[in-house]
């Protein structure tokens, strides 16, 4: 029983706190106390992260897993930077503490963590951002087909961002003078248009609609009614 | 053959051909945006920019705050969006740096700190040596706890940053020792690839104290269409992926020229990248469509 009724006092105490600080000033200090434990607590998720990533890839590794030769990478890559930026191996030594080994900087690129962040994270992960342009290039070609009103539609706005979005939209359409009926037709106006009018018009109802559920889910969630995020046993 | 015949066989190949089309490998069409990509970066394109109405607002909104006016940037972001994003965060440090602003540095994102590192060792350090850590500039670093860091800053930033990145105190260092809150700054602007960034900004410190500071944002493409509803009143200017960034550029440089323009030119240079690799966009969607029809028709002539 305890293991259900002490998270849900603590949440209900926390919630109510968070909502009465929100009007109340003598509340704040309260409401700062909480969100230090909060902050606490995001923090401890990492480490609780690190072991969900050991577990997955040792079973991936230990069962013969397809990929599983990816899992050990991961792995060895896991526990180098772990123990290189732990023990901040290599790290530059501070002018001011020349002997404090634990003094150093270990961020810069000339020590063997810094070195494996700028010419081996960054990089690595750049490439996976950039690949993205190849897919959405192919992606496109086959699947962005104009076979009804919707995908007309959605076909036109794409032509017209596409085109915005770069100098083309001023080379073709920048004569139009800004101030002349006409220039509702330049391609600047009409992405302005679609973006500050239509765009923003449906973000601001979907914005509404899950501040609303965010409200009524809190509220559930406070008052013990909603307690899907306790564990089962 | 007669002359009907041969035209018709002539239509029918090229309208197979439009059709067979459809199944182009698309290891032409990735070979077709490397060259979209490598030509125009290995060749240097660059196009004018014009600057969009967020973009001059946000270039406005710094111009608005008194000079030497303290301001909060916080990098939500890490290297994969580095691409999109670092233009305009070197462009925002130079632009602050030019009319003095004290600049407190900060991240949301755990990788966030060493973007803003790099800006401090590209940007600030070379081209404004006056600034001097401590005094002129702080770098808080990251910490966790997302929307969280964020309110307990508004009503308490010793409370969460006890120290700065360098593990001194905050009471030591000059520029942040008198700071209560958020409600020091003039100014917040934050560069983010998504949650927790520029969004969780206006929601957490602009909801409280509306009045208190400016709030501006720099968002990838991707991220933007979450924004634009608080632009242009909580958010009151936005910097829209590569494009905002080079148009923020030529604001900046036009009025705070660099030693070395290529420093805050980053944007710009992308985005000769850019034109050509939505054109080619534009003509493979076209193109797909075209082999579509084609399709149908030999479809429909069989």
């Amino acid at each position: 029983m305890l293991q259900r009724t002490i998270p849900i006092a603590i949440l209900c105490l926390s919630g109510v706190i968070m909502i009465v600080a929100y009007f109340v000033s003598f509340a704040v200090s309260w409401s700062e106390t909480v969100n230090v434990w909060f902050n606490i607590l995001s923090a401890v998720a990492f480490v609780l992260g690190a072991g969900n990533l050991l577990a997955v890839n040792l079973e991936k590794i230990s069962s013969r897993r397809p990929g599983w030769a990816y899992a050990a990478i991961t792995l060895v890559s896991f526990f180098f930077m772990l123990v290189v930026g732990l023990l901040k191996l290599g790290a530059v030594p501070d002018p001011k503490n020349p002997l404090i080994h634990f003094a150093g900087d270990y961020e810069t690129s000339a020590s063997p963590y810094g070195w494996m962040y700028e010419y081996v994270f960054s990089p690595l992960t750049s490439t996976m951002f950039g690949l993205l342009a190849f897919y959405v290039a192919s992606a496109a070609f086959r699947a962005f087909r104009a076979k009804n009103v919707e995908s007309i539609l959605l076909l036109g706005t794409a032509f017209i961002i596409l085109i915005a979005q770069t100098a083309a939209g001023m080379f073709l359409t920048g004569w139009i003078p800004q101030d002349s009926v006409f220039a509702v037709l330049r391609f600047d106006s009409l992405k302005v248009g679609i973006t500050e009018h239509i765009q923003t018009a449906g973000m601001r109802a979907i914005t509404i609609g899950i501040a609303l559920g965010v409200a009524a889910t809190s509220l559930r969630l406070i008052l013990g009614i909603d307690k899907s995020y306790l564990s089962k046993n | 053959m007669t002359t009907t015949q041969h035209n018709a066989g002539g239509s029918a190949g090229g309208s197979s051909f439009l059709a067979r089309l459809g199944n182009l490998d698309r290891r032409w069409i990735f070979l077709a945006m490397g060259l979209s990509i490598a030509v125009p970066t290995l060749l240097k394109l660059r196009f004018p920019e014009y600057p969009s109405p967020m973009s001059k607002a946000t270039f406005d909104a710094v111009e608005s705050i008194p000079e030497g006016a303290p301001v909060l940037l916080s990098f939500d972001y890490d290297p994969a969006s580095a691409a999109e994003l670092q233009p305009m965060a070197r462009a925002l440090v130079h632009h602050c740096a030019s009319r003095h602003q004290k600049l407190v540095f900060m991240a949301l994102w755990p990788l966030g700190k060493q973007q803003a590192d790099k800006t401090i060792e590209t940007v600030l350090k070379p081209f404004h040596p006056e600034y001097k850590e401590g005094v002129d500039y702080v770098q808080l670093g990251y910490q966790s706890g997302n929307e969280g860091v964020i309110k307990l800053m508004a009503t308490n930033i010793p409370a969460q940053y006890p120290t700065d990145a360098s593990g001194a105190a905050l009471k030591d260092l000059p520029l942040v020792a008198g700071m209560r809150d958020l409600s020091s700054f003039k100014l917040i602007a934050s560069i983010s690839a998504g949650y927790p960034g520029a969004k969780e900004w206006v929601q957490y410190a602009n909801g409280p104290m509306p009045d208190a500071f400016k709030v501006v944002g720099g968002s990838t493409g991707v991220q933007v269409s979450q924004l634009l509803p608080y632009y242009p009143h909580q958010m009151e200017g936005m910097l829209v992926a590569v494009k905002g960034a080079a148009e923020y550029e030529m604001l900046v440089e036009a009025k705070y020229p660099i030693a070395q323009p290529e420093v805050i030119g980053q944007g710009r240079v992308r985005m000769g990248p850019q034109l050509v690799a939505h054109l080619l966009m534009i003509g493979l969607i076209v193109l797909g469509n075209i082999a579509m029809v084609a399709g149908r028709s030999r479809g429909g002539a069989r």
